[in-house]
């Protein structure tokens, strides 16, 4: 039998959630219009006026808001409510610039935690499962995000944030943890100590379903992580300045569900901007509907996915989107060719030989563009004879090829020489000087 | 026959300084001897392949390490160190259609010559050696060099 946290609104006919939707949107952009200096100055640039939104399709006139917008106002030059209202901060890491400062009213926070609590639900996440959260707890929104969406279904939290990760493996034991959430690389680490420890995670734990998010993982992995734990494998995602991790799949694992009550998604062309129709993959983008210390017009998220706004099998009716699989921003060009590290991912992930970590180097040599993908050797794929490793390697280089249409670098190093992540991981190390 | 096999180990290593002596450091402080060695390199990486009185151990040791190891059967010729030696155990497993997929010598103490191979039949090859009478050695032999 399908749960659901909220089966009004979560299965809701298309039309009056359309309906919905508009009403949310009218009263959003007026809303930004009267307490947001920024939206205002922002809209008599562009010779909007709240009055000029009156449908979804009207939508397509407003500006798009970027991550830039938000950096340029820093800390909180953005904000719609005063200080005194603001129930928390959260920063982003600010590792590709300034950092960026999110400010949640109290109803910010439960809308936050309705979100997720209506995500958890949809992948049999409830009372009596021991949800253990290895997400970082602080600035970051992963940790203390998913620790107010688990209380709220009635999970019980162990909140140990990341790293430490031989104790996260006996209170795992201990304790008896349902429920991992964390990035997928930190817990395939987890699963890497857990071996080393002695303990398998399919036979000695009674772990059965990971909420894994905050960096793109392929459809591929899923399947390796899925066959070698025993657990079900779910994508969240969220990103910081809409609040933090926000959404899931449900259990048909058929695409994330957008709550569309409270946001409004859209994918468009991200050189043109152009809204795309649904099916074709773009950039995703999205306007808040409800929030209120931080509301975001036209978002441009700079992931990459693909829209679907059918009905889901599990009955909830909200669009939902693909899989993320990259950053817009995350396409490295090579000689001319754009490659997605996901790409790469799941050719790897298909070939049995190849472990889960893996490293992509690019540089520039003689004024050509290499790409060295490093894997590690595996007990399973070792063979004492030269001939059979160079086989190998030939074989993943012409597997890339094949996907790739690029000749690759395919070179095999040794067990646990790559760097392990506790939290979001570093894939590829571009060493060109452009 | 199951007597004349000897267990090499067999070592994935990246080509970088500093490997070999953390394997010799992980043997010393375990008490394995090594009787045998050899590096097959090849650009980036390297196989390393050893003969060691305590084969078990050095695999425990090794893998317990991180490395990636593994246990081949290889066997061990005698050979009189005299002129012709190595030809006549060439020819008779060329004969027999056994492929020699590596191989590798060295001198014990005894002042005899020993041959390390790994052949594409191992059980046939030992078949094929003892009817020319030449002598295989096992474990035991290489435990007391």
């Amino acid at each position: 039998m399908i749960e659901y946290w909220n089966p009004l609104i979560e299965r809701m006919p298309l039309e009056e959630l359309n309906k919905l939707q508009e009403e949310k949107l009218r009263n959003i952009v007026r809303y930004v219009y009267e307490h947001s200096d920024f939206y205002r100055k922002k809209f008599d640039e562009a010779g909007i006026k709240p009055e000029d939104i009156k449908s979804l399709t009207d939508i397509t006139k407003l500006p798009f808001t970027y991550k830039k917008d938000l950096r340029d106002t820093y800390p909180t030059g953005m904000f719609c409510v005063p200080n005194e209202q603001l129930a928390r901060f959260h920063v982003s890491s600010g590792t590709t610039g300034k950092p960026t400062v999110v400010g949640y009213t109290r109803n910010d926070i439960d809308a936050w935690s309705t979100s997720l609590a209506r995500a958890l639900t949809s992948i049999g996440v409830g009372r009596g499962d021991i949800i253990q959260i290895s997400y970082g707890y602080g600035l970051f929104t992963g940790g203390l995000g998913l620790h107010y969406g688990a209380e709220e279904v009635g999970a019980t939290v162990l909140p140990t944030s990341s790293g430490n990760t031989e104790k996260q493996i006996e209170l795992m034991q201990d304790l008896g943890t349902t429920i991992i959430a964390c990035t997928p690389s930190y817990f395939l680490f987890m699963a890497e100590v857990a071996k080393n420890m002695g303990v398998s995670i399919k036979d000695d734990t009674k772990l059965k379903i990971g909420i894994f998010g905050a960096e793109p993982w392929s459809q591929q992995m899923r399947a390796r992580i899925e066959d070698t734990t025993g657990i079900k494998a779910y994508d969240v995602f969220g990103t910081s300045e809409l609040s933090g991790p926000l959404f899931t799949e449900c259990t048909y694992q058929d695409g994330i569900h957008i709550w569309a009550d409270q946001f409004l998604v859209e994918v468009v062309d991200p050189e043109t901007g152009e809204s795309l129709p649904e099916g074709e993959r773009g950039e995703l983008v999205i306007t808040t509907l409800s929030k209120e210390a931080l509301p975001l017009i036209r978002y441009r998220v700079g992931d990459n996915t693909v829209l679907n706004k059918q009905p889901c099998r599990c009955g909830r009716t909200h669009p939902r989107i693909m899989r993320i699989l990259g950053r817009v921003d995350d396409m490295l060009i090579i000689r001319g060719i754009n490659v997605f590290p996901g790409q790469i991912e799941s050719v790897l992930m298909n070939i049995p030989e190849v472990g889960e970590h893996f490293q992509i180097i690019v540089d520039r040599i003689n004024e050509l563009d290499v790409m060295t993908v490093q894997i590690e050797m595996t007990d399973a794929a070792f063979s004492d004879k030269v001939n059979d490793i160079i086989k190998l390697e030939d074989k993943v280089a012409s597997a890339l090829k094949k996907v790739l249409n690029l000749a690759v670098n395919v070179e095999l190093v040794e067990h646990g020489s790559l760097p392990r992540s506790m939290g979001k991981s570093k894939k590829v190390i571009d060493k060109r000087k452009l | 026959m199951q007597n004349k096999i000897i267990k090499q180990i067999s070592l994935f290593s990246e080509n970088k300084p500093g490997k070999l002596a953390n394997i010799a450091d992980k043997f010393r402080d375990a008490g394995v001897n090594i009787r045998a060695f050899t590096i097959a390199e090849a650009g980036d990486f390297g196989i390393i392949r050893m003969v060691v009185d305590k084969p078990d151990l050095a695999h425990e040791v090794l893998h317990e390490s991180g490395f990636t190891v593994s246990e081949t059967n290889v066997l061990g010729v005698e050979m009189e160190d005299v002129p012709g030696g190595l030809a006549k155990i060439a020819d008779v497993l060329g004969k027999e259609n056994i492929n020699i997929d590596y191989a590798y010598a060295f001198v014990t103490k005894t002042e005899k010559a020993l041959l390390i191979l790994r052949v594409s039949d191992i059980k046939a090859a030992i078949n094929v050696l003892e009817r020319n009478g030449i002598k295989l050695i096992d474990m035991k032999d290489i435990e007391n060099i």
